[in-house]
């Protein structure tokens, strides 16, 4: 990463590959705000614009990712994986070592130095998992935002420790109480504030999807990942992968890592949808892989959607609270039509068992979320050869995942121990 | 889909006026002009029919008929609840195509308008949706989300098939776009009070009174002012101001506590005989 021009230059090169200024993939994306947001939208326009031109915004952007979220994050050859399929090489791209676990500080990051640039004085955001959450969050404090998050009920109980953390760091917590309470309903409910707070206030969206242009400013926040990842892979092989796989649930950090390889034809590249229960349960949030996906417009922007006949959104479900948004990015749902990227999906029970070796033979912890990246490369391995390259991307990691996971496995000592702690905190409250 | 005989028939009610003709409230001094609205299917079709009833009996002109979404981004918490709620219990668009064929045959006195989020209209078919309102005798369609510019299709619908597009104003709307909004409106424009969601509180004032002028002064077409109208005082203060005013929320909330007989008190005091 030599010289903060070049990077600016490098991720400009890389976004523009695919981002459209007209907002417009192929059938999917454009701008569908009810009239209250029109003005929030041009001052974001306008601004954005205005950024891509501007050369102390990225040096201070970039200098944060060094500086502080601790990037480039490194390309980690998993030896001991590769020996166990005995296909092809396999690396995994590290984002769990971005500061607060994954790849959602890139973006945050990004969006919240562009908040400022505007004057805003508040971010608003929505959170999944509550890894965009904490990464907001923790970009508001580092540069002197306040922070209010929206998140599902049903999330806040999956993922209470990110919540938590979220309120440690100075941001306000709200639980939506409504519809599924997890992603979609959170995008929802962040909206009613924005067209209420917009003078003082930025929505960090932290997904590829939504109206335009956030589709576009996301890709371009975490384009950031697969110029890293491309030029370790270079050094390391000389040559590049045959594939890069991704887990998609709104699509960050699949656009992030993609981009960069978007351009070079014969570099495969792969989506991995969260398949839940699988197809046949109806119990999934695979909107592309399962092919049940149908265009339609919601939150602001035309994409797949998994849908009734009516238009009313389904439910959607993954052990992953990440991965279970109803949409998918506009620019995905593109690359997939046009037969860019070949989307996938890994059931709840492949990831469980795929996360429980991944710990063993790498001793690394990946998240639920990115754990169906590893799934479907897992799935994918015996069609390849000793010469084939697989980059997977380790969106973030999985501490956060404790309780999820400890429940998934059975954990009865784990079960024992949160029995007891329990009892202690009953006991002191008396 | 819909049942034969209004498809190429006789068009019920007022409906054979175009919609811009039946507004003659306004400045002139001419009493306003109420809009009232249901989301349908909540509580239940059976109330959304007494409420019409409710609404004809006591002078109101218009009404909103909402078509429920799963993500009413411009609704707040009350009509929220209601679009989940009726969802919940079942509610189809096909069933609230049928209902209002009921109701603009039973209920000469009102026009009928659609509301509802543009993933309905989509999947229903643009061209099929705005037929079978044209059919029905559905004279306007608000659409929050089918931003004008992005849905041409929609707004070429409309005007093939006698269908007026309504589209929403609001005091961050700049003075250019008002002029493109309210060429491009048909029947009236929908002048939103304030920022924020639907069925909070408007202050209405020297600031409302500000946005109504300037709207004024570039709409061409009759202007309906809603969000935040909760009591008659807010009426009032709207007469000879604009055309129409739009109840709401507050119509729900008053449902709600207090029932059929206090919707017909509240409607009493909106609408003086």
């Amino acid at each position: 990463m030599s010289g903060y021009k070049t990077i600016f230059q490098t991720i400009s090169a890389a976004a523009e590959a695919l981002v459209k200024d007209d907002g417009y993939y192929g059938n999917y994306g454009g701008s569908f705000i009810p009239e209250i947001l029109v003005p929030a939208f041009a001052e974001i326009k306008e601004h954005f614009a205005a950024i891509k031109q501007d050369e102390a915004f990225w040096q201070e952007y970039c200098s944060l990712l060094a500086d502080y979220s601790g990037r480039p994050t490194p390309l980690t050859y998993a030896d001991r994986l590769t020996d166990y399929f005995g296909r092809a090489k396999i690396y995994i791209k590290r984002e769990d070592l971005n500061h607060t676990g994954a790849h959602k500080l890139n973006n945050a990051l990004g969006q919240v130095l562009l908040a400022k640039k505007m004057g805003k004085t508040r971010v608003i955001a929505e959170t999944g998992a509550g890894q965009h959450g904490v990464a907001t969050a923790t970009a508001a404090a580092k540069l002197g935002l306040t922070a209010t998050i929206y998140m599902g009920r049903e999330d806040m109980e999956r993922q209470y420790s990110n919540v938590f953390w979220m309120k440690r760091l100075g941001a306000e917590v709200i639980a939506v109480d409504y519809g599924s309470r997890t992603l979609k309903d959170a995008i929802n409910e962040a909206l009613r504030d924005w067209v209420s707070s917009f003078e003082t206030t930025h929505y960090v969206l932290g997904t590829a999807s939504g109206a335009h242009p956030f589709p576009a400013i996301v890709s371009y926040f975490q384009a950031v990942i697969g110029i890293e990842a491309k030029e370790q892979i270079l050094r390391a092989e000389g040559r590049l992968p045959s594939r890069v796989y991704a887990c998609v649930g709104g699509g960050s950090n699949a656009l992030g890592v993609f981009q960069a390889f978007y351009p070079h034809e014969d570099v495969g590249l792969v989506g991995v949808e969260a398949g839940g229960q699988g197809r046949e349960s109806g119990r999934h949030a695979a909107r592309i892989a399962y092919g049940e996906g149908k265009a339609g417009v919601a939150q602001g922007f035309k994409t797949l959607f998994l849908q009734n006949n009516d238009g009313q959104m389904k439910d959607t479900y993954s052990l992953a609270a990440g991965l279970d948004y109803v949409g998918v990015s506009p620019i995905l749902a593109d690359l997939s039509e046009r037969g860019r990227v070949r989307f996938t999906a890994a059931t709840d029970t492949e990831v469980v068992e795929a996360l429980e070796m991944i710990m063993k033979t790498e001793g690394l912890i990946p998240a639920l979320e990115s754990t169906h990246a590893f799934a479907g490369a897992f799935n994918d391995i015996t069609e390849s050869s000793g010469s084939d390259i697989f980059i997977i991307n380790m969106s973030g990691r999985g501490d956060k995942d404790i309780f999820n996971v400890a429940e998934g496995l059975q954990d009865d000592e784990w079960k024992a121990f949160i029995r007891r702690k329990a009892r202690q905190f009953e006991n002191t409250a008396r | 889909m819909m049942n034969g005989k209004h498809l190429s028939g006789e068009k019920p009610g007022s409906s054979k006026i175009r919609l811009a003709e039946q507004i003659t409230g306004g400045p002139s001094g001419k009493p306003i002009q109420i809009m009232t609205h249901q989301i349908l299917g909540y509580p239940d079709f059976d109330t959304n029919y007494e409420m019409i009833r409710l609404f004809q009996e006591s002078g109101a002109r218009f009404v909103e008929l909402q078509l429920p979404f799963s993500e009413p981004i411009a609704d707040g918490p009350v009509f929220l609840h209601a679009n989940q709620a009726s969802l919940a219990s079942g509610t189809t668009t096909k069933q609230c195509l049928e209902f209002a064929e009921r109701v603009v045959t039973d209920f000469p006195g009102l026009s009928f308008l659609f509301m509802t989020y543009y993933n309905v209209v989509i999947q229903y078919g643009i061209e099929d949706f705005v037929k079978a309102c044209a059919a029905i005798g559905i004279q306007g369609l608000i659409v929050p989300d089918a931003y004008p510019e992005e849905s041409q299709e929609f707004m070429e619908a409309c005007r093939q098939n006698g269908v007026e597009p309504i589209l929403i104003v609001t005091p961050y709307t700049s003075s250019e776009r008002l002029a493109y909004l309210s060429a491009a409106t048909g029947g009236f424009l929908y002048c939103a009070a304030r920022k924020g969601v639907t069925g909070t509180k408007t202050s209405f004032g020297r600031e409302t009174e500000a946005f109504i002028t300037r709207v004024r002064s570039i709409a061409r077409t009759p202007v309906a002012v809603g969000f935040g109208i909760q009591s008659d005082q807010d009426v009032r203060f709207l007469e000879g101001k604009c055309d129409i005013a739009i109840i709401g929320t507050q119509l729900l909330t008053v449902l709600e506590q207090e029932g059929l007989s206090g919707v017909k008190r509240f409607l009493k005091t909106i609408i003086p005989a």
